[in-house]
């Protein structure tokens, strides 16, 4: 294991964050700040609570699960496309670094970076509403896990895009809607019936579910299947990032 | 001792259907200068890109100090620095950290002083601190240099390393690549300036279309090829070579107004002052005298026209 160069290039991902500290941090805060004026004080005003929960906190877990991927994806994929598109990636690809240590780098790094910025929601969010752990090292599993999981979507992503409007296309027209949709802001309980089936097709639902457990005790779907379903996105992110170093596909030619 | 780096029969299609190398065998030998010649798209970088891992071959093996770069390419690629064809550069990473990292992707620890001697030996220590956007195109390209020796390598790939480089630096990279041949480092060059293969390599490979061409010893190749002519505009002209210049390798032109005396110009027997004297003995008058000497670049230039 070359634990050098994993070191370098999660130093360099990290460093490459600190020049773009508005971009990774501000702008997540603004938007989550804003979030809460528009759900939490204007609509959540005149819904009383879910599930016991008061709306305000209720829809917490999902506002960083929101973050969470839209940043783990943009931050791996960046990460790895940057390089790319500006020939540096040759480095990589001649130095003694196998590909277990090229993800570790590059995922580690972006996963590192969205918790951090989970964490940085979480205390923006205490400015708005009371907060309440009620299992905080499954909210801890849940949060790391997500971020390690759409941080390698992120990096498939950034292998897979031949322009920076690819990069863009995922998170924009798969991530998001299926995040609103996903019960971020609402239980998935509220939807009437057919709506409520089709929901669980969609992957974010288990997701927040779990992580919002982690919070309140209260979850759309079992836990256990939350938990199950994480597992499974994380192992099939894992093989396609195997399989792409496999073929070499798309970095060797 | 092996050989260095042993190519065996390695050809490459590109997913175009392309095929930019045709079997190509080639050994490089331990601690020489190898130039690789070729016109423009003939597979040097491709080749290149082989050996460091950059390119999948279609077929055949590449071996680095013995080790096989796909089962052992872990310790094939920790012996080699590669600086490419193209500049290319994270523009706004610094340029000590940008070498601070490409010694950790060698799995090196940082080592300051050593850092600073790299730099300073491309005078780049001034430097350190900037953008790399800020530094001149020179400037990048010596980060460059920079940054394929930060890890010590013993075999050296420079990928046209003096293409568009003033005159200046392009003798500081001579003088550069002749320092690191003398630390036993073996440096493979790709370059289209015929005069930077005959400055400084030991051998040279020419390649066209994606074939190896040929492969000889720059001087065996200068000797072979490299013959001088010195010719002479007779005052009269003759209708033959005289008898008593018959010891000599002449030519003489249709017309009979020029006489050339073909001559090695490392072989001592044959001192041009010494056939001067002899042309004016057999009562030759000439108004007119010139030398010509093939260059490497003529010989490459016979070499790749030969084969369309
Ligand atoms: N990724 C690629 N896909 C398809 N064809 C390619 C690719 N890369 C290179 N080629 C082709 O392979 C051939 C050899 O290219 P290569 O870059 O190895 O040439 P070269 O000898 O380095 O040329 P130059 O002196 O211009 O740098 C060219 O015809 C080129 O168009
Ligand atoms: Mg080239």
């Amino acid at each position: 294991m070359n634990l050098e160069a994993i070191g370098a290039i999660y130093k360099y991902e990290m460093a490459r964050a600190r020049r773009t500290v508005t971009q990774t941090i501000v702008s997540p805060v603004i938007s989550t700040s804003l979030y809460f004026v528009v759900f939490g004080a204007a609509i959540g005003s005149r819904i009383q609570s879910v599930g016991g929960v008061e709306y305000g906190s209720f829809i917490v877990p999902g506002l960083v699960m929101l973050s969470l991927l839209g940043q783990s994806i943009s931050n791996a994929s960046f990460g790895i496309y940057f390089p790319r598109f500006t020939g540096t990636i040759y480095e990589i690809l001649s130095a003694p670094v196998s590909p277990v240590e090229i993800v570790l780098g590059y995922a580690g790094a972006a996963a590192t970076k969205s918790v951090i910025l989970g964490v940085i929601i979480l205390l923006t969010a205490g400015l708005f509403v009371p907060l309440h752990f009620l299992h905080p090292v499954w909210m801890a599993a849940f949060l790391v896990l997500t971020a390690i999981t759409f941080s390698l979507v992120g990096f498939i992503i950034g292998i897979w895009a031949d322009g920076f409007e690819k990069l863009q296309i995922v998170p924009l027209l798969i991530v998001t809607p299926l995040t609103f949709l996903g019960g971020s802001f609402y239980s998935i309980n509220m939807l009437p019936r057919p709506w409520r089936t089709l929901a669980l097709f969609d992957p974010v639902v288990y997701l927040v579910s779990g992580f919002r457990w982690s919070f309140y005790g209260i979850a759309d779907v079992n836990v256990a299947v939350s938990l199950a379903m994480t597992a499974l996105f994380l192992a099939i992110s894992l093989a396609v990032v195997w399989w792409i170093f496999r073929t070499g596909y798309r970095l060797k030619t | 001792m092996s050989d260095i780096v042993e190519i065996a029969g390695v050809s490459k299609t590109y997913a175009s259907g392309f095929t930019a190398l045709k079997g190509i065998d080639l050994t490089v030998r331990r601690g020489e200068i190898f130039a690789l010649l070729g016109p423009n798209g003939a597979g040097k970088t491709t080749l290149i890109g082989i050996v460091c891992g950059i390119v999948q071959a279609s077929s055949g093996t590449v071996r680095v100090d013995g080790h096989d770069i796909v089962s052992a390419w872990r310790k094939a690629r920790s012996l080699i620095g590669l600086v490419p064809q193209e500049l290319t550069t994270d523009a706004f990473e610094s340029v000590w950290n940008t070498v601070s990292f490409t010694r950790g992707l060698f799995g090196l620890r940082v080592d300051p002083a050593h850092l600073e001697s790299v730099l300073r030996a491309l005078s780049l220590w001034d430097k350190r601190d900037s953008r790399i956007m800020t530094l001149s195109g020179g400037m990048k390209r010596r980060l460059l240099i920079a940054k394929a020796l930060v890890h010590e390598p013993r075999v050296l790939f420079l990928d046209e390393p003096t293409a568009g480089v003033d005159v200046d630096l392009r003798h500081d990279m001579w003088q550069l690549v002749s320092r690191l041949r003398d630390e036993g480092v073996t440096v493979i060059l790709t370059t289209h300036y015929i005069e930077e293969a005959e400055e400084m390599a030991d051998r040279v490979g020419v390649i066209n279309n994606g074939e190896l061409v040929l492969v000889r010893d720059k001087a065996d190749l200068m000797r072979e090829f490299g013959t001088k002519r010195l010719s002479l505009r007779l005052r009269r002209p003759l209708a033959a070579v005289p008898e008593s210049l018959s010891a000599w390798r002449l030519e003489l032109s249709g017309d009979g107004g020029e006489l050339t005396y073909l001559y090695d110009a490392r072989d001592a027997r044959g001192g041009i002052g010494e056939f001067l004297e002899r042309v004016r003995a057999a009562g030759i008058e000439f108004t007119d005298l010139g030398t010509t000497e093939s260059s490497l670049e003529d010989i490459f230039v016979s070499l790749v026209r030969r084969r369309p």
